[in-house]
């Protein structure tokens, strides 16, 4: 679904990716993870459009995305969350959903001046499809809430359901875990899965090593820009780099 | 259900529309004098220029310090136009929203490369260019002499506009169409495209919105408010000068927009109505009235940052919520009530 070669981000001097190559598969749980400043991030936001690559390919279903911009990127559909959930706190949570999917559709100032047929047609569209997903997500009960009055994990969840909004493939999720506790971290997989079960492809970025390790099909490691390992969660906890980079080595830990 | 939730239903209600154009229409019969409803006409020609700076800084998030720029030129190119070259005053009136428009696409797509406090600062420097041109460019704009003589909208023999009861109704009906449009533009997906832009350009970009597309159109949107309210203003005040083109007149507007309320569909226009009369009113002190206004502005922004009808949505949300809150687990007390109170009363109370 989506292959990666070669790719590498530099800034000035640093490469915050350098030389990652790596192939997700569709229908898939994949995992990124690594220490603090390993450059998942950057991985997210090259694959995402929000940056180009210095050098590299992206393809996507075949396609070569590489240096598309960040909204062409959505339209074919891939969708992201953000570490920090961005929300409209003002309103109401439903009404933060509905511009999920203004990405299908295609009025223009003209329809809203004249308030066409196809105008009224697609907000209904637009509107029925954030029903759907605040459903999927399972906050239809808050619906009508205050986007400001509700936790912060049923703010992630909002965060999912308006990424889902958008009909994407491939859902990349930026520590979609962080900031909650252990039991709503628990749900919160099972609403990655139940995306996955659905037909989404999924890419997480993610601290939490429980999680991870219950949750991946497949673990990309990065380390200073570096792909060190990638495999199923069995072989990445096993491998000696991986726990050199996360705890040190025995000679580090003996000096 | 109290007086006040009945109250805040009814501002919510088409009815509330209709009373307000009524009251506007029957205004001058009970203004006092000819020279507040010379001041109402002047207030709603400013709402006009505040509705449209509303769209590209309330809706898509982007503070354009060249606003009163663009009114300014909306009211050179009405000026320049009728007075120079014999142009009748609504081809004239159409060229300056044109003009506006054009302007705003050229000045949009440079400027709109830039982000937040970069693009505050880059608009504040388009204004104060077209400020020095109105200012130095004599051959066109007259220079500091400014250009006298504009005339009053075109009647066609049915009525005199030079008057100003005529021409209160004339301002009254285009900021009636304004807010129409901005009503329209606000509650469509196309408004929710700006919010986006408003929350993040990334999250915007992530949902697939094409961030340069949507601002340059709010930002076009925005100065063609500017310079059609700038024409009307020329046809009303028919005497115009290069401080029409002061940066003064673009805080001014972002005062209105920030005590009725940034990014609401009335604040504009309670914002300009509650600080032209607050001034008017404040008139005996002179210079003073800053005495009242600094303090007042600031106790605004302490504890209503949403200003009056931005805070008055938000108190009516919360309440709706509530609401609807209530209404469910009544519903769930009902239905488990036969068998198991105990859970009834945990529903409740978590629901509260």
């Amino acid at each position: 679904m989506l292959k990666i070669n070669n790719l590498t981000k530099r800034f000035g001097g640093l490469a915050a990716v350098n030389n990652v190559s790596i192939e997700f598969e569709a229908n898939k749980i994949n995992a990124i993870i690594g220490p603090n400043g390993a450059g998942k991030s950057t991985f997210f936001n090259l694959v995402a459009g929000a940056m180009p690559p210095t050098e590299g390919t992206i393809e996507y279903q075949g396609m070569n995305i590489t240096g598309m911009a960040c909204d062409r990127i959505a339209r074919l559909g891939i969708a992201r969350t953000f570490q920090t959930t961005m929300l409209f706190e003002e309103s109401t949570v439903l009404d933060n959903l509905i511009v999920g999917h203004r990405l299908r559709t295609q009025s223009r100032l003209w329809d809203v001046i004249i308030n066409s047929r196809r105008l009224r047609d697609e907000e209904a569209k637009c509107r029925a499809r954030a029903q759907e997903v605040l459903d999927f997500v399972g906050l239809s009960h808050i619906g009508h809430r205050i986007t400001a009055d509700i936790s912060q994990e049923e703010k992630k969840r909002v965060a999912f359901a308006l990424a889902l909004a958008t009909d994407p493939e491939l859902v990349l999720l930026d520590e979609p875990a962080g900031g909650i506790n252990p039991e709503e971290t628990e749900n919160l997989a099972g609403l990655i899965r139940k995306m996955v079960d659905h037909g989404v492809t999924v890419c997480l970025i993610e601290h939490k090593m429980d999680m991870i390790m219950s949750l991946a099909d497949k673990i990309m490691v990065l380390d200073h820009g570096e792909k060190i390992a990638e495999g199923t969660p069995e072989e990445v906890r096993n491998n000696p780099v991986v726990i050199e980079a996360y705890l040190g080595s025995d000679e580090d830990a003996a000096a | 259900m109290n007086a006040l939730q009945k109250i805040s239903d009814f501002f919510m209600t088409p009815a509330m529309k209709i009373v307000l154009i009524v009251a506007a229409v029957l205004f001058p019969f009970v203004a006092g004098n000819e020279y507040q409803i010379y001041v109402m006409a002047l207030a709603f020609v400013w709402a006009i220029a505040v509705y449209g700076m509303n769209i590209i800084t309330g809706l898509c998030g982007q503070l354009n310090l060249a606003h009163g720029g663009f009114f300014a030129i909306g009211a050179y190119v009405l000026a320049i136009l009728t007075v120079d070259h014999g142009w009748g005053f609504w081809w004239a009136f159409v060229a300056a929203g044109v003009a506006g428009a054009g302007f705003g696409f050229l000045a949009g797509i440079v400027s709109l490369r830039l982000k937040e406090h970069y693009f505050a600062i880059f608009t504040l420097c388009v204004g104060f260019i077209i400020y020095l041109l109105i200012d130095k460019w004599e051959e066109l704009t007259h220079g500091a002499l400014g250009i006298i003589n504009i005339p009053a909208p075109n009647g066609f023999g049915l009525v005199d506009f030079t008057e100003t009861t005529p021409f209160y109704y004339l301002a009254l009906t285009f900021m009636v169409l304004s807010v129409w449009l901005a009503a329209r533009i606000t509650n469509s997906l196309l408004g929710r495209s700006f919010r986006a832009i408003r929350i993040s350009d990334d999250l915007a970009a992530s949902l697939g919105i094409n961030l340069m597309r949507n601002k340059v159109l709010a930002f076009v949107l925005s100065t063609t408010y500017a310079s059609v309210a700038g024409a009307l203003y020329a046809g009303l005040v028919r005497f115009i000068g290069p401080a029409e083109a002061d940066v003064v007149h673009t805080f001014d507007m972002i005062t209105y927009l920030l005590v009725g309320g940034i990014g609401t569909l009335m604040g504009p226009l309670v914002g300009t109505m509650v600080i032209t009369w607050l001034t008017q009113s404040l008139q005996f002190l002179e210079e003073y009235r800053m005495i009242v206004f600094g303090p007042l502005l600031v106790v605004l922004v302490i504890f209503f940052p949403r200003g009056v009808v931005g805070s008055f949505l938000g108190w009516r949300a919360r309440r709706m919520a509530a609401a609807q809150d209530a209404g469910k687990s009544q519903e769930n007390a009902k239905k488990k009530s036969p068998t198991s109170p105990v859970a009834t009363n945990r529903e409740a109370g978590n629901h509260a």
